[in-house]
């Protein structure tokens, strides 16, 4: 069942570009890379940043700025993940000292300084970002330009991306996370170095949030300051949440819904916000564990009635 | 001396709008759990009901201190009771994401009615002008403004530690099913204590109209600092979270004339400061 479902999937997404708009699907892409990089954070290991649009961006930014001296997609990638990284180690460092919703706020504020910078900087381009940047060549053998291709090779760099969550989620690191999530003070009696394991969530998620601000500017051309801004925080949460904090697909299906939706409605202009707004509560009143989350859940539950009733019958 | 007397007016008036926010979320974090993130939201719904009593209705300044923060109290009232009072239980971070959810709703309602760019507010008449010190001038406005919020803090502070009001509130963040248990309505007093606090940001956002141009993005800008404010200084103190508040006006005041590119971080600075060498905040309980 669970073989037959990825197939299909694989099989939809190789499809999926000569049916529906490649660059949206590129898009889709990068935003669930994004989202499923937060959700290491948030829902593996507990700890909710707001300040995510900052590795983003940063990735995003750099990405343009090394296009801009040599155009290789490959280098400007592995630096917008060491730019992500040592940028996550930066701001980690000093927000895993609080917990929960003050670790939240320093995010934020950190964030809102990585704004401010890329405002004011010279190299950044200020209100008008970076604009113009080449797909390139890939290897000197696929011209990315061509969006077929670029959707190809984002997808690939997606599917890497949520492999190595996953081996990190299952990983004996992943269970410590999981152990930290469920309750901190237990996992530092036991001897684990608990700032650490944290750190390294933090710097692992930023770094692959960078890669997917990366991968957005190859596809789209350009970096700008609405990367950097704190409403793209806030997006990616609301990707998270809806589709599932804590659980490997959901992120990438609410990064699915939420650029659907963004884009079906955008003739609404202001209101997307106010419908974006409104789904967080709906989210947080009605359903926390989002839709992937609910749907175990509802698995979960039938399988126990299964079991009871077979019991009750043998 | 008159640039670094006016810059650091400038601080401090900037500080006594830190000061009334930050301490609203305090009591709202000390009662209710939760991180209010749309302090912010209803801050600027404060200076822009203040705008529109005037702009349509003729009202003016002294009415909208008054009906701008008793309306907005009352959507505080309902807020409460439809969304945070089922997510008491829980843990803070659903609070701050459905106050977050609240936020962006209000501040595109506001958009999409009036727009991004400001809308100036005059002062009322018997606040225009001002004193002429030897050293620099003082705007009427200003002072008051100063003089306004320090009255606010203060009254707010004596309300919680000195009165019967306050001597429950406190009681029902130490221990909320004894308090219950003797007889007083912990749920009421809990939504009443929001409403309380978030017609104190409004207030706070009347304050600000003549000062900065009301526009709807006002909110989102000031709550990032709020926040910071509200990590240096520590939610555990009424009074500490009011210094901070103020003492970070000054200091982002001051560095408008020493190092001008950097009066926009300097807050966020202190914050990294504090955060390595004392990480529980100034004032805070960890």
């Amino acid at each position: 069942m669970k073989y037959l479902l990825r197939a299909l999937a694989l099989a939809a997404a190789g499809a999926a570009p000569f049916l529906v708009y490649p660059v949206f699907l590129t898009q889709v892409l990068c935003f669930a890379l994004f989202a499923s990089a937060f959700n290491l954070l948030f829902g593996f290991a507990g700890m909710l940043s707001f300040g995510h649009a900052a590795f983003f961006g940063c990735g995003a930014y750099v990405a343009a700025l090394l296009m801009a001296g040599s155009p290789s997609p490959l280098l400007a990638l592995i630096g917008a993940g060491l730019g992500g990284g040592l940028l996550g180690l930066v701001i980690g460092g000093l927000a895993i000292r609080r917990r929960g919703v003050y670790l939240a706020m320093i995010t934020l504020a950190l964030a809102e300084v990585v704004y401010f910078v890329a405002l004011q900087a010279p190299v950044t381009g200020g209100e008008d970002g970076i604009q113009g940047v080449p797909s390139g060549t890939l290897l000197g053998l696929v011209d990315l330009e061509n969006p077929v291709s670029m959707y190809f090779f984002v997808l690939v760099l997606y599917l890497a991306g949520v492999a190595v969550i996953r081996r990190a989620v299952n990983s004996p690191f992943g269970h410590v996370l999981h152990a930290i999530r469920e309750n901190e003070a237990r996992a530092v009696s036991l001897g684990y170095s608990v700032q650490y394991y944290k750190l390294l969530a933090f710097v692992l998620s930023a770094a692959l949030s960078g890669v997917a601000g990366g991968a957005k500017t190859l596809a789209f051309h350009f970096a700008a300051l609405s990367d950097v801004y704190w409403h793209n925080s806030g997006q990616v949460i609301l990707m998270t949440l809806l589709g599932g904090a804590g659980t490997l697909s959901g992120p990438s299906l609410g990064a699915l819904i939420v650029v659907t939706l963004s884009n079906a409605l955008a003739f609404l202009g202001e209101w997307v916000n106010f419908i974006q707004g409104a789904v967080f509560v709906a989210c947080v009143l009605l359903f926390r564990r989002g839709i992937v989350g609910e749907l175990l859940a509802l698995a979960e539950r039938r399988r126990a009635l299964l079991a009871r009733l077979r019991a009750l019958l043998a | 001396m008159s640039l670094l007397a006016s810059q650091i007016l400038i601080g401090l008036i900037n500080g006594s709008f830190y000061a009334l926010l930050s301490l609203g979320m305090a009591v709202i974090f000390g009662l209710l759990n939760v991180i209010n993130f749309a302090h912010g939201a209803f801050y600027m719904m404060g200076a822009f009901l203040a705008w529109i009593f005037l702009q349509y209705f003729g009202l003016s300044y002294w009415a909208a201190l008054i009906l701008s923060p008793l309306l907005v109290g009352i959507i505080g009232l309902v807020v409460e009771r439809t969304m945070l009072a089922r997510l008491r239980a829980l843990d803070h971070i659903y609070g701050w994401l459905a106050t977050f959810g609240l936020a962006l709703m209000i501040e595109s309602v506001f958009r999409f009615f009036y727009g991004v760019s400001g809308k100036p507010y005059a002062a009322p008449m018997a606040l225009r002008g001002g004193f002429d010190l030897d050293f620099m001038f003082l705007p009427i406005y200003r002072f008051w403004v100063i003089l306004a919020s320090a009255v606010l803090c203060l009254g707010t502070w004596l309300l919680i530690e000195r009165t019967r009001l306050g001597s429950y509130l406190r009681a029902a963040v130490e221990n909320p099913a004894l308090v219950q248990a003797f007889g007083v309505n912990v749920p009421r007093l809990l939504t009443l204590a929001y409403g309380m606090s978030v017609g104190l940001a409004a207030l706070a956002g009347v304050l600000a109209a003549p000062v900065y141009q009301v526009t709807p993005l006002m909110g989102s800008q000031i709550i990032v600092t709020v926040f910071a404010v509200v990590v240096i200084g520590g939610l555990g103190s009424i009074l500490g979270t009011i210094v901070t508040g103020f003492a970070l006006g000054f200091i982002e005041g001051l560095t408008k004339v020493v190092y001008p590119q950097g009066a926009n971080l300097v807050v966020f600075v202190v914050m990294a400061i504090v955060l390595l060498a004392t990480p529980a905040g100034l004032f805070g309980r960890r």
